[in-house]
């Protein structure tokens, strides 16, 4: 299993937009992929559902945490991060 | 017969069937069931007719309405198809062998009720969105009709409790002959709607509206804010009459836009329209249309990712001054704020956006943001009569330092080689009373004013402008704003500035006496509104106008100004 922690700078967090191109960029691998909060830690959702990352409140200066299960896992957790820390660019 | 009065809207006369739109509610069954697997097979076949008509909305919305309300259906298809909430679903069918309808009603309602509990405003208009699909899924389970407006097959007239825009996208506009709410102001989201499509509109009915039963042959009267239900024989004759008139007299009207609108004794006033895309501006022109009195730039802005660059802004312009040729055309730079989210922008969450960091206040703050917009207006410049208009001005101190930028962004643009025209003309929407109060001092700062009479009044009257219970206090003919319009117009015209307006009041045939007589220079409105207004002023004289503004202006409130205007019509 591969981990890794990012911190969001985008202006809304992850709401709107933002949070609909973090689940596409998590929808196009295989691997099973989970994030949580850890600024409000506690819940583990599905990165690949958009209403389960809308729940988590994530806000600009908010850390998540991701895990990747599956043959891409190090590829898509290296990819998220990469999404998250070029702010959606 | 059943006849109720509402607030005018959108003038013109209808006739025709009531088509009745509401969220239909849908009760959910709960009961056990022996076969999963054909449980969830139906739930998976409701799914894909839910995605094919939400697909159908998307691109009959993007032709018909604007990228922005097309967004909202693409949000639903996601929510659709979102694998937590599938998971929710399959497990409550699978485990508890519940049937699909009360699992998907649960899953839907797990979901909506935790975005609304998180106490953010974006998350609880998601969950708006969430239990909107939740219920498209739930009546095509049931069975039942899509009841929202683009199941509407026949020419009819709409009647409901308000509309919203994702309510009005919808809508198939070859069978809306006209609008009837029970709430909603003359400055909501219907009455602009019924404006920019030409339709008439009565708002603010009541809630005797809604007991009214689809089908019944309703008339309505916009102008009078008169609704009527089964009508008797008399009232049917009498609306005939008045619509055959009035479709006579709109065609003629229509024929003669062409010219301009001159009073009896010889004073041309500019009549312009309000556009919000390079689309409206084709139509305004067929509207008679002497040139864009507001091009709104915030269809640039919304529901995207990144701000537009200045290439593609430029594009934007270009296509509107190109339609406009050598008219004038004032271009309103960006007005957003914390009723609008721009996912690139923090524009943060205020408990009141109207009040708010918004418009020149921000822009102000993001000079570099703010100068993107002045550059690509400024190399769109040169050929046309291209004219700037910031909004939300308050101080001078403001003015001074958008005109700053403005020479800044001026300089870059010949630094970097491209042409712009020698002059522009810069001028300031004047919609808070600040602005209006000091209206002398404004203007030796700018080459015009842009009254926006539907900001002015609601900061005049303190009264949100969308709230029905408030709608009284909506009117722009009450003598507290008509004084202050009537000072910008005394003050402009010292300075040898010429004043228009921009608000819903300049297209009001009951206001335009009014604002003919206080001297306005320029009217611009919604297009449609156009040939009925030239006819409206060609009908006065300059003297009688001059006459009836200088009278109104000691009454009492909106209605008193408006019976006189009535009762002096020539």
């Amino acid at each position: 299993m591969e981990r890794g922690m990012v911190k969001v700078i985008n202006e809304v967090g992850l709401h709107a937009r933002p949070a609909a191109l973090f689940v596409a960029k998590a929808a196009s691998f295989k691997s099973d992929i989970r994030i949580q909060n850890t600024t409000k830690p506690g819940k583990w959702v599905n990165a690949k559902s958009v209403l389960g990352v809308l729940t988590l409140g994530v806000e600009k200066d908010h850390e998540i945490e991701i895990t990747a299960e599956g043959e891409d896992e190090v590829e898509a957790v290296r990819q998220i991060i990469a999404l998250i820390e070029n702010d959606f660019a | 017969m059943i006849k109720l009065k509402g607030i005018p809207a959108s003038n013109g006369i209808a006739s025709g069937p009531a088509y009745i739109f509401h969220h239909t509610e849908v009760g959910v069954k709960r009961e056990t069931i022996s076969d999963p697997s054909a449980e969830l097979a139906r739930l998976e076949i409701a799914r894909n007719t839910a995605r094919d008509q939400l697909k159908a909305l998307k691109k009959k919305t993007e032709t018909e309405a604007s990228a922005e309300e097309a967004a909202i259906f693409e949000a639903h298809m996601m929510f659709l198809d979102d694998p937590s909430l599938l998971e929710i679903v399959a497990d409550a069918v699978q485990t508890q062998h519940l049937n699909v309808e009360a699992a998907w009603f649960d899953g839907i309602e797990t979901f909506a009720q935790q975005m609304e509990m998180m106490g953010d405003e974006y998350l609880s208009a998601r969950a708006a969105d969430i239990r909107d699909v939740g219920k498209r899924v739930l009546r095509i389970l049931g069975g039942k009709d899509d009841t929202d407006l683009s199941g509407l097959a026949a020419p009819s007239i709409i009647l409901a409790q308000d509309l919203t825009p994702s309510d009005t996208a919808r809508l198939d506009k070859r069978y809306v002959l006209g609008f009837a709410t029970a709430e909603g102001g003359p400055t909501s989201h219907t009455a602009i709607l019924a404006k920019a499509l030409g339709l008439p509109a009565v708002v603010g009915c009541g809630s005797a509206l809604l007991e009214i039963s689809a089908g019944t042959e309703i008339l309505i009267h916009g102008s009078q804010g008169e609704l009527v239900a089964s009508p008797d024989e008399a009232t049917k004759k009498r609306y005939e009459q008045l619509t055959g008139e009035a479709s006579r007299v709109a065609e003629l009207e229509l024929k003669s836009s062409g010219d301009h609108a001159i009073t009896k004794d010889g004073r041309q006033v500019e009549i312009v329209a309000n556009v919000g895309s390079p689309n409206d501006a084709v139509s305004a022109l067929k509207y008679g249309a002497e040139g864009i009195g507001l091009l709104r730039t915030e269809f640039l802005y919304l529901e995207r990712a990144t701000a537009p660059s200045e290439e593609e802004q430029l594009e934007a312009y270009n296509a509107v001054l190109n339609v406009m040729g050598e008219r004038p055309v004032v271009v309103r730079t960006l007005d957003v704020g914390g009723d609008k989210q721009l996912d690139y922008l923090d524009l943060g969450k205020e408990a009141n956006p109207f009040l708010g960091w918004r418009a020149i206040r921000m822009c102000l703050d993001r000079p570099d943001f703010f100068k993107t917009q002045l550059r690509a207006l400024l190399r769109a410049s040169p050929g046309h009569d291209l004219r700037i208009m910031f909004p939300m001005i308050a101080t001078l101190d403001e003015v001074r330092r958008s005109k700053a930028l403005l020479a800044e962004a001026r300089q870059e643009v010949l630094a970097a080689g491209h042409p712009v025209a020698d002059k522009i003309q810069v001028g300031i929407m004047v919609e808070i009373p600040a602005a209006a109060q000091m209206a002398d001092l404004f203007a030796k700062e700018v080459d015009f004013f842009s009254v926006g009479t539907n900001d002015l009044t609601q900061y005049t009257m303190a009264a949100e402008r969308t709230s029905e219970k408030m709608a009284y206090l909506a009117d722009p003919c009450h003598p507290a704003v008509v004084r202050q319009i009537k000072r910008v117009i005394e003050e402009g015209h010292k300075a040898g500035i010429w004043i228009g307006v921009c608000g819903e009041m300049a297209g009001d045939p009951e206001a335009a006496p009014i604002l003919l007589g206080l001297g306005l220079d320029e009217f611009s409105l919604a297009a449609p509104g156009i040939p009925h207004l030239k006819a409206v002023l060609r009908e006065w004289s300059y003297r009688d106008a001059q006459k009836i503004a200088a009278e109104i202006i000691n009454l009492e409130n909106g209605q008193a100004v408006r019976e006189h205007v009535r009762n002096h019509k020539p």
